[in-house]
């Protein structure tokens, strides 16, 4: 990839100095710049590699019937090497000296955080692929990824639900960030307003990259034992949870009696544990792999010629998750608004993003809503199967509006659903 | 003749030679609705108890699917008639396969475990029992008294009496329940006491249990069944503790040889690991490929794989770049820092930055249950086994052995070890591909419980550099303590405030002691100390 860079850079130079700087601006124009910023080293990459791949693949694909507005996308990557302040740096390049009509990328919220006053700064356009804690409108990100009433209010309510178990007692297990404090701090209000005694919530948070769960296994094995039946929901985020699951299964805690329902583990992250003890346990996501509709097989075998073609690491074995999709719909959204707006400029484009659909992998027709940012989806919550998909179990009976603004925090009924400055 | 017969019915899969059950019963197992399944659950085990029993396994191993209108049992490229039991040949092409969810896989067990309590097979009856106690309650009185009639093993029909006595407790005769509440005295499981606990409880004025010799023998059982978990609460916070302080150790072995006794600040000791780490995969790899049937030991040969592979980087590393620093602490440390990250990049190209599945082969899966509340899972076990055997190995090298005297020598005195003609040279190689190799043995151990990935490495570094510094440079034994302690003190810190607490307060009280004690818990005395 590097070297890939170097030589573009080299035949820009080379093309520069020939023909002087009025054929380079001819070349530009006949493509149209897009950055993606995702990071392919460090502790994210795990994660973050699939969907610059994904990025690629859509790029490719839309290049091939015909480009938007007649031109090609040429794909901008860069590597913020999971460093939070290289993530500004590097969308600032983007921006100002690539010049690209839009960004994809980031994953973790604090890196979401990071590049935003850039994006403000320079009226850049950022697509936002992953499930977040909310708390956020700006008017220069789309939010493509899940809104806490679109994963973890749904998937506590199943949990109380006849068929999720009737879980009385709850385990709020997460990393120690911002995205499971917020997210846990919207559950905890939401099941107090359900009838739930404090005392029947145990928090516990671990530090990033823990990998030791004996002792929080234990706690949880002790709590669910003291009394009325038990759920956990588990915000652990990254490469954490291959331990974690490991832990469960050999603890012997299993779905029937104490259910696990995860918000950061998927198909992706599955891959690295043995899924056998974990059958039953539950994901809450608003895509899978799993999903029988003609959109996704579609999806799922572009994604797997992709992989072959590029000789990806284990290509035999890829499989697709939700920020995936999310991350799909988005550049496709993205597609058809410059379509309709007939400019790649990006207060235009913001405009014409209001009420875009698109037919995508989940099996629904999914809304960009005219006024928030954030996309209409639908709910699905799996169970995790011996050869590591899922199992849906519920889904809502059709895609839900986003709540960035969540009522259950105290002040945010006074929020605005529109971003400001629009 | 007759057992001739039922020989060949066992062979001929034993229901075959059993009536056929009605197909009207079955149907509703493949409904959507759960409500509709679980009672379809109830009405078969009811009604055809012997016949039920392979039709609910299938039906739990998700192997019972639905194809046109009949239900199959699917085992490979073979389908069975799930009423009948008979082959279906051709196997159907299309057979759905019916899920279920938790609470349908809860119903089932538990029906299963009833219908097998009558197994012919101990071990059968040993593990229903222990379900059925999970869920004994006033409905299973008739069942449980049959099996408690039928049943001749004596630690199955202990089991089954405390199963007896939970399901009893609902009874109206207060003699029952006392007798009930005694027996659930001598149980040691946590959920017992919650059914004991409401028993001793006042709702308004009235006492939940009206009977007085009751409530006292309810409070007596509850005193000494919390007295067993209390027990069983700290046996298993040691042994966390203890399995803790075992990984530290297989991972700061390696470093206390390269660094505590040659004195090589190696940051690229955590991608030795990843080396052993990746090797463990490799052979699990090859194994999938070219002995699937000895795949559960695919481990077995990883460990000299991984001890090999991380010694042969060691060797050039040593050779190729630490050789030319020795006497240069700082030019080593960002040398060394570099083959770190250049490892790093090596092992995200070749295979790539997701992390690789290392499955537990199945005799490290699991673990043995001493008590409902306390569970030793076997590859904890195993680690910590495993450390013992490699600080035993590594003792003898280093001082039973001739290159281990070479080692002791050229450390403590180098100048005065090569006038003797000890080839000072060749023993660095070989002391750092040892050290190296036991970071390779040390991986093999993590990937059996941490991720294998390109970054594994860097999350193992600083504990490592911890114990050795805390141990005392130089020192193996010091390292073992180190390790041990660490462990233990970390596990039940986390068990009081948590594991971000933990971690604080384990590296500030790390900062403390270093500065009170800089040569760490075991020094070096002697003139040998460099000043």
């Amino acid at each position: 990839m590097v070297r890939r860079n170097f030589m573009k850079t080299l035949s820009a130079v080379a093309v520069t100095a020939a023909f002087g700087l009025g054929s380079v601006t001819a070349l530009a124009a006949d493509t149209i710049k897009v950055g993606v910023l995702h990071s392919l080293s460090g502790t994210m990459a795990i994660s973050e590699t699939a969907l610059k791949e994904t990025a690629l693949m859509t790029i490719a694909e839309i290049n091939k019937s015909g480009g938007v507005m007649g031109k090609k996308l040429e794909p901008v990557v860069v590597d913020p090497a999971s460093n939070w302040p290289l993530f500004a740096e590097k969308s600032r390049q983007l921006l100002s000296k690539d010049k690209v009509a839009v960004v994809f990328g980031c994953w973790t919220s604090v890196s979401r955080k990071s590049v935003l006053p850039v994006f403000k700064e320079l009226n850049g356009l950022l697509f936002y692929p992953v499930q977040y804690e909310g708390e956020e409108l700006e008017k220069n990100v789309f939010y493509t990824g899940a809104a806490p009433n679109q994963q973890a209010i749904p998937a506590v309510e199943y949990l109380m639900s006849k068929d999720g178990g009737e879980a009385k007692r709850f385990v709020l297990l997460g990393t120690d960030y911002v995205y499971p404090r917020t997210t846990n701090k919207i559950l905890r209000a939401f099941l107090k307003s359900k009838g739930v005694a404090d005392a029947d919530i145990m928090e516990e948070y671990t530090p990033f990259g823990h990998s030791d769960y004996q002792t929080i296994i234990a706690k949880i094995k002790k709590f669910s034992s003291e009394g009325k039946k038990t759920a956990v929901v588990s915000t652990i985020n990254g490469d954490s949870n291959v331990p974690f699951y490991k832990e469960l299964g050999n603890a012997g805690l299993k779905a029937t009696d104490v259910p696990v329902v995860a918000f950061s583990v998927g198909e992706e992250e599955l891959r690295g544990v043995d899924a056998k003890p974990l059958v039953g346990h539950l994901a809450a996501w608003n895509y899978f792999m799993s999903l029988k509709n003609p959109e996704n097989e579609k999806f799922v075998k572009m994604y797997k010629d992709w992989a072959k073609k590029n000789k990806l690491p284990n290509a035999g074995t890829v499989v697709t998750n939700d920020p995936m999709e999310a991350t799909f719909v988005g550049i496709h959204m993205w597609k058809q608004a410059v379509e309709k707006a007939k400019s790649t400029d990006t207060d235009k484009v913001i405009a014409a993003m209001a009420g875009q659909t698109f037919n995508a992998p989940s099996g629904y027709t999914l809304k960009m809503d005219e006024t928030n940012h954030h996309l209409w989806k639908p709910v699905f919550i799996g169970e995790i199967k011996a050869d590591g998909q899922f199992d849906v179990v519920w889904k809502t009976k059709g895609p839900i509006r986003a709540q960035p603004w969540s009522p259950f925090i105290a002040g945010n009924e006074k929020k605005k659903d529109a971003p400001e400055g629009k | 003749m007759r057992t001739i017969g039922l020989l060949l019915c066992g062979w001929l899969l034993s229901a075959s030679c059993l009536a056929a059950i009605d197909p009207a019963l079955l149907k509703p197992l493949a409904s959507e609705d759960s409500d509709t399944k679980i009672a379809a659950i109830a009405a078969l085990a009811q009604a055809a108890p012997e016949e039920a029993l392979p039709v609910l396994k299938a039906l739990a191993d998700n192997s019972l699917a639905l194809a046109g209108e009949r239900l199959v049992i699917v085992a490979g490229q073979r389908a069975f008639d799930a009423a009948s039991n008979s082959e279906i040949k051709p196997a159907p092409v299309a057979a759905e396969p019916i899920g279920i969810n938790n609470r349908v896989r809860r119903e089932l067990s538990a029906a299963l475990a009833a219908l097998r309590l009558f197994s012919n097979e101990r071990d059968v009856r040993w593990q229903a029992a222990q379900e059925v106690t999970l869920s004994a309650d006033a409905k299973m009185l008739p069942l449980l008294d049959k099996a408690l009639a039928a049943e001749t093993d004596p630690e199955i029909k202990t089991r089954l009496q405390l199963a007896h006595a939970q399901a009893s407790l609902g009874s109206t005769d207060p003699g029952v329940r006392l007798d009930a509440v005694r027996t659930l005295g001598d149980s040691s499981d946590p959920r017992v006491r919650q059914l004991l606990i409401p028993l001793t409880e006042k709702r308004g004025d009235n006492w939940l249990e009206a009977d007085s010799a009751v409530r006292a023998a309810a409070g007596t059982s509850i005193r000494s069944i919390e007295q067993r978990l209390a027990w069983a609460d700290n046996l298993g916070r040691a042994f966390t503790g203890l399995s803790l302080g075992s990984i530290l150790l297989l991972a700061a072995l390696g470093l206390a040889i390269t660094y505590g006794v040659m004195g090589v600040i190696n940051m690229a000791h955590g991608e030795l690991l990843m080396v052993g780490a990746y090797s463990a995969w490799a052979m699990q790899s090859v194994f999938r490929a070219y002995l699937p049937g000895a795949l559960d030991w695919y481990l077995l040969a990883a460990i000299p794989v991984g001890f090999l592979a991380a010694a042969l980087v060691g060797v050039l590393m040593e050779r190729l770049v630490i050789r030319h620093l020795y006497g240069r602490p700082l030019e080593t440390l960002l040398a060394t820092w570099g083959i770190s990250l250049f490892l790093m990049q090596v092992a995200r190209t070749l295979f790539g930055a997701q992390n690789v599945e290392v499955a537990n082969p199945v005799w490290m899966a699991g673990g043995i249950e001493l008590l409902p509340n306390l569970m030793l899972p076997w590859n904890r076990i195993i680690i910590v086994g495993f450390s013992i055997a490699v600080l035993a190995a590594m003792w003898a090298i280093l001082n039973l052995t001739r290159l281990g005297m070479f080692v002791r020598a050229v450390t403590q005195n180098r100048p005065m070890a090569g006038c003797v003609g000890v080839p000072t040279g060749r023993v660095d190689t070989l002391a750092f591909g040892l050290g190296a190799g036991i970071a390779g043995l040390g991986g093999v151990a993590l990937s059996q419980i941490a991720n294998v990935g390109p970054d594994m490495g860097t999350g193992y570094i600083v504990d490592s550099f911890m114990v050795v510094v805390l141990g005392g440079v130089g020192q193996l034994a010091g390292a073992v303590w180190a390790a041990l302690g660490l462990g233990v003190f970390t596990k039940f810190l986390e068990g009081w405030t948590g594991a971000v607490v933990a971690k604080i307060v384990v590296l500030v009280f790390i900062i403390i002691f270093i500065q009170k004690r800089p040569q760490g818990l075991f020094a070096l005395k002697g003139r040998f100390v460099e000043s």
